[in-house]
């Protein structure tokens, strides 16, 4: 009898499993279809002009050559230079192919270093949330970090990738295959162009399996993965698994893609310049507001919906402390999300001969300093003690604030934004709790929401003008409000309100849909006795009694 | 036979034990524990909001002796694990029926 009942179980659940997979491969040939489309019609008039067709590069063998080396450096040969004395001398022109291709090499290095240091943020991440969190929910924290880099990384691999990145062009800093990713997909409004999404390189398969777009994948996945881990910790000790696993194909597949093709991919954020003359148009080097402000402003929808958790706030709505189990877990975790974001940051050049990478690198360590320093000092005038756990929020501020700007400001200015993040952090911390009642157990929201958005407008007040020639197609230097070009301010300013809509509305709908069919939160009693057996089957400390000595004033 | 059952202070563990050894105590039995008196519990800060412990954490001997020892010892405990300021904690005493050693099956005074 018991059999049976378990066994009809098994079956149901088998059979979800099943149709979930079988919906995937119903897909993916949809997808490979779009992914093969003909070529454009600028392609097939090919042999008037007979430039080389771009083709796919999987070994690797053919990307990176003579027409890499072409505005390298100032005293770099031009492409007539090449031509005209490339018959003259022959061994050169040999060479020329070599040092092209090393060029591009270092670049990938670079870039796959970099990824490889963002991933490892997700294990920041993993630690500084479940050492904030309490020990009877710590496996379950635990897991939610661990597996939305498995989810997530899927639903990227399936659609994200294609929707952010594939209408990029070339990237002239990769070379290889970039060019092929050529799909955005562009509504004409006013006269202007506004592209919305990329319609290239779903599943990663057929024009797009190319050594440099791969490249590019693994590097924009590990960022993408970043934002999909950020919701986790405002949820934690609360949320369901099932709801869990829903949201991360769903912000990996459409919410992080669209807002980030928008900014990065080519789409009509970074349009705003060519089109409305505002500056470069919406610049972000590293992600203020495409990773962390996403994340953030996901975080607060999820938090606000799931609701504080049990005895967060007296039935007077005084709110309670309910202490993270493991602060050196937890700093831990800070410090390792800090030494990844050398990638994060300095890792965005997406190319390793970018020498620019020794100042923003800088920069990024600079605001991370001020932001714990300033974070620490506002929690001991205000709080009575220097407040570590508030002092590593206020560090990981500090970088979430510097990763727009990195490239274009000074160190003073550096400073000056870390700063100012570690004080936003902690008088955010408070009204988002105290005020606006939203329970985030770890801060997740004032550290990437309210300091993304001031991460990407402080880059439209204090870009110095030493950088950026060229970016999203502007000539001309990147400078701020400060040093003389207000229009890029707006087009910061337009950023974070497209960003904090978006991403507002479009969550706040999908959470309340998803609620009403897979429940968000857990019920009453297991919140109480912890979510770790019952939500994920393991306990995270099994051989300890675990019992609160403190009461909630 | 007694039984004495001592609260202590955790980080008075090790002075106590040593001065028990030194009058010829030969075993022990130890326990974490947490607990409230008249020191009762104190408040402190997690980012930003108050809270109160209400349970310290304390260390609990228990020990037994022979009749002729108790005195002895009680005073060993209460000299040794004082620190004059609330919260030292205290000593109880039971009287034993038997003891019985599990590998050789002694009784009584021979088991202690």
């Amino acid at each position: 009898m018991q059999l049976t009942k378990n066994g009809g179980r098994i079956m149901e659940r088998l059979k979800r499993i099943i149709s979930i997979i079988s919906l995937i491969f119903i897909l993916l040939p949809v997808a490979l279809a779009f992914a093969e489309e003909p070529k454009s019609p600028a392609a097939q008039e090919a042999p008037v002009a007979p430039t080389p067709v771009l083709k796919s590069d999987p070994s690797g063998a053919n990307t990176g050559g003579a027409a890499d080396v072409v505005g390298a450096t100032a005293g770099a040969p031009t492409a007539e230079d090449l031509k005209n004395l490339g018959p003259k001398e022959p061994l050169a022109a040999k060479l020329a192919d070599v040092v092209g291709h090393n060029r591009i090499a270092v670049n990938f290095v670079w870039m796959l270093i970099c990824g490889f240091l963002v991933m490892f943020m997700q294990a920041g991440f993993a630690l500084a949330e479940t050492g904030f969190t309490r020990a009877k929910n710590a496996g379950h924290t635990m897991a939610m970090n661990f597996m939305i880099y498995a989810i997530g990384m899927l639903g990227y691999w399936i659609i994200g990738f294609a929707l952010q990145m594939g209408g990029v062009g070339n990237i002239a800093s990769l070379s290889g295959g970039t060019g092929l990713l050529d799909g955005e997909f562009i509504i004409k409004l006013f006269g202007k162009e506004f592209g919305l999404f990329g319609t290239k390189g779903f599943f990663l398969s057929g024009v797009t399996y190319d050594t440099a777009i791969f490249a590019l994948f693994l590097f924009q996945m590990v960022f993408m993965d970043t934002t999909a881990t950020i919701p986790t910790g405002s949820m934690a000790e609360r949320w369901t698994f099932k709801s869990f696993v829903i949201y991360g194909f769903f912000i990996s597949m459409f919410v992080y893609p669209l807002y980030g093709n928008w900014i990065w991919g080519g789409g009509w954020l970074s349009q705003l310049g060519k089109n409305f003359s505002l500056g470069h148009g919406t610049l972000d080097f590293a992600g203020s507001s495409v990773v962390h402000m996403t994340g953030g402003v996901a975080a607060f929808v999820g938090a606000m919906i799931l609701g504080p958790r049990l005895g967060k706030y007296s039935p007077d709505g005084k709110p309670n402390a309910l202490p993270g189990h493991h602060i050196p877990m937890a700093l831990a975790g800070c410090f390792i999300l800090a030494f990844g974001w050398f990638g994060f940051n300095a890792g965005s050049t997406l190319a390793g001969g970018d020498l620019r990478i020794g100042v923003i690198a800088t920069n990024t360590m600079l605001a991370s300093a001020s932001g714990a320093f300033f974070a620490l000092l506002y929690m001991w005038m205000f709080y009575g003690k220097p407040d570590i756990s508030m002092a590593a929020n206020g560090m990981l501020a500090g970088l979430v604030a510097i990763t727009a700007p990195c490239a274009y400001v000074n160190s003073v200015s550096a400073v000056f934004i870390g700063a100012v993040a570690g004080v936003l952090l902690c008088i955010s911390i408070f009204f988002v709790e105290r005020v606006l009642k939203v329970d985030d157990p770890v801060g997740a929201v004032s550290v990437h929401g309210v300091n993304g958005a001031w991460g990407l407008l402080s880059l439209g007040l204090l870009a110095d003008g030493t950088y950026g020639d060229g970016m999203n197609g502007i000539t001309g230097t990147v400078k701020g409000l400060f040093y003389g070009d207000p229009s890029q301010f707006m087009a910061q300013i337009m950023g974070v309100i497209t960003n904090f809509v978006f991403v507002f509305v479009t969550m706040y709908v999908f959470f309340t849909i998803l609620n009403k069919i897979v429940p968000l939160r857990v019920s009453e009693e297991l919140e109480i006795e912890g979510l770790d057996q019952s939500e994920v089957a393991v306990r995270a400390y099994p051989e300890f009694t675990i019992h609160e000595t403190h009461k909630r004033r | 036979m007694k039984k004495i059952e001592a609260i202590i202070k955790p980080f008075k563990l090790d002075d106590v034990k040593d001065a028990l050894n030194k009058i010829g105590i030969q075993g022990m039995t130890i326990t974490e524990v947490k607990g409230f008196g008249r020191q009762k519990g104190h408040t402190e800060v997690y980012r930003g909001s108050e809270f109160v412990v209400e349970f310290l954490p304390k260390t609990k001997l228990e020990l037994i002796v022979s009749d002729k020892m108790a005195k002895k010892v009680i005073d060993t405990i209460v000299e040794t694990a004082r620190t004059g300021k609330i919260g030292d904690g205290k000593i109880f005493v039971y009287p034993i029926k038997d003891v019985i050693r599990i590998r050789t099956g002694e009784k009584g005074q021979k088991a202690i």
